[in-house]
């Protein structure tokens, strides 16, 4: 299982890398898909994210059909828990001004103060989130 | 400016995201899960992504502009505030909530799933929330 717990991982993160670079060396973008996101709806410039997005979708595609990896899981969170985790995320995102790839996998890049307050900070929360609703809450579904 | 690289960008994105494992969710709470039955699958997906910024970003903005665009369109704060670090507590706790986070969201809205659809939904909901939100707290 060496393929799938090393090195599909791996070369999946080298090709955000590299997505990422992509976008700042061409038309100077970070590749923080909060933002991306959120300015295709109510951003100036909407055409580029908007591409961005239709590419999103096209390499999500390319894995699953053309490379033939299976689907993952639905998860198996209850509905209000999985609508709560969504508000939070958007809340949280634009608050804190990005994610897990503006501000963890750019801003990083970049050795931006601010974004790695931001990655330490939604990692530990990360973890700490889960291992409440693991040992204290009883797991999940 | 023009657009079309930004569509190469997706597409790699969207490939980094599904091959990594980062769009299944389950695997992302298992990563999160450090004290439990831990995934440590996703380290590499990090460290893989970021060890390419980290060498390859000074090489880009050593140029004076981009290839396509007049400038580098870079966040211009550099001080630490509350919204950063209440913003990233927010966001933390959603992403430990069910294991997704934006990206792997969005690209999972492929798959038709009903949870997928419903993050989405929240997640913009939750965007236009905080914006208002703001606007309320700061008066403007």
């Amino acid at each position: 299982m060496v393929l799938t717990t090393y090195l599909l991982p791996l070369i999946g993160g080298i090709l955000l890398g590299l997505s990422a670079i992509w976008l700042l060396l061409t038309l100077g973008r970070v590749a923080g898909i909060s933002g991306i996101a959120w300015g295709s709806l109510a951003g100036p410039d909407r055409g580029w994210r908007w591409l961005f997005l239709v590419g999103l979708l096209l390499g999500g595609l390319l894995t699953h059909t053309v490379i033939g990896q299976p689907l993952p899981d639905e998860s198996i969170a209850p509905t209000w828990l999985i609508a709560i985790s969504g508000l939070l995320v958007g809340i949280g995102t634009r608050m804190g001004g990005g994610c897990t790839s503006g501000h963890g996998v750019c801003g990083l890049g970049r050795r931006s103060p601010r974004s790695v307050t931001a990655t330490l900070t939604f990692m530990t929360l990360g973890i700490i989130t889960v291992f409440i609703m693991q040992n204290l809450m009883g797991g999940r579904g | 400016m023009k657009a079309w690289p930004a569509l190469i960008s997706g597409v790699l994105f969207g490939l980094g995201l599904t091959l990594s494992g980062m769009s299944d969710p389950a695997k992302v709470l298992g990563f999160l899960d450090i004290t439990g039955a831990w995934i440590p699958d996703l380290i590499f997906v990090m460290g893989g992504a970021v060890v390419v910024t980290f060498i390859l970003t000074p090489w880009v903005l050593r140029r004076q502009a981009p290839l396509m665009a007049s400038a580098f369109s870079l966040p211009g704060k550099q001080l630490l505030d509350r919204r950063l670090v209440g913003g990233a507590v927010l966001f933390g706790i959603g992403w430990g909530l069910s294991g997704y986070c934006p990206g792997p969201a969005l690209v999972s809205l492929l798959y038709g799933y009903e949870s997928t659809l419903i993050f989405c939904l929240a997640m913009f909901a939750g965007m236009a929330l905080e914006g208002k939100l703001s606007q309320t707290l700061t008066g403007k």
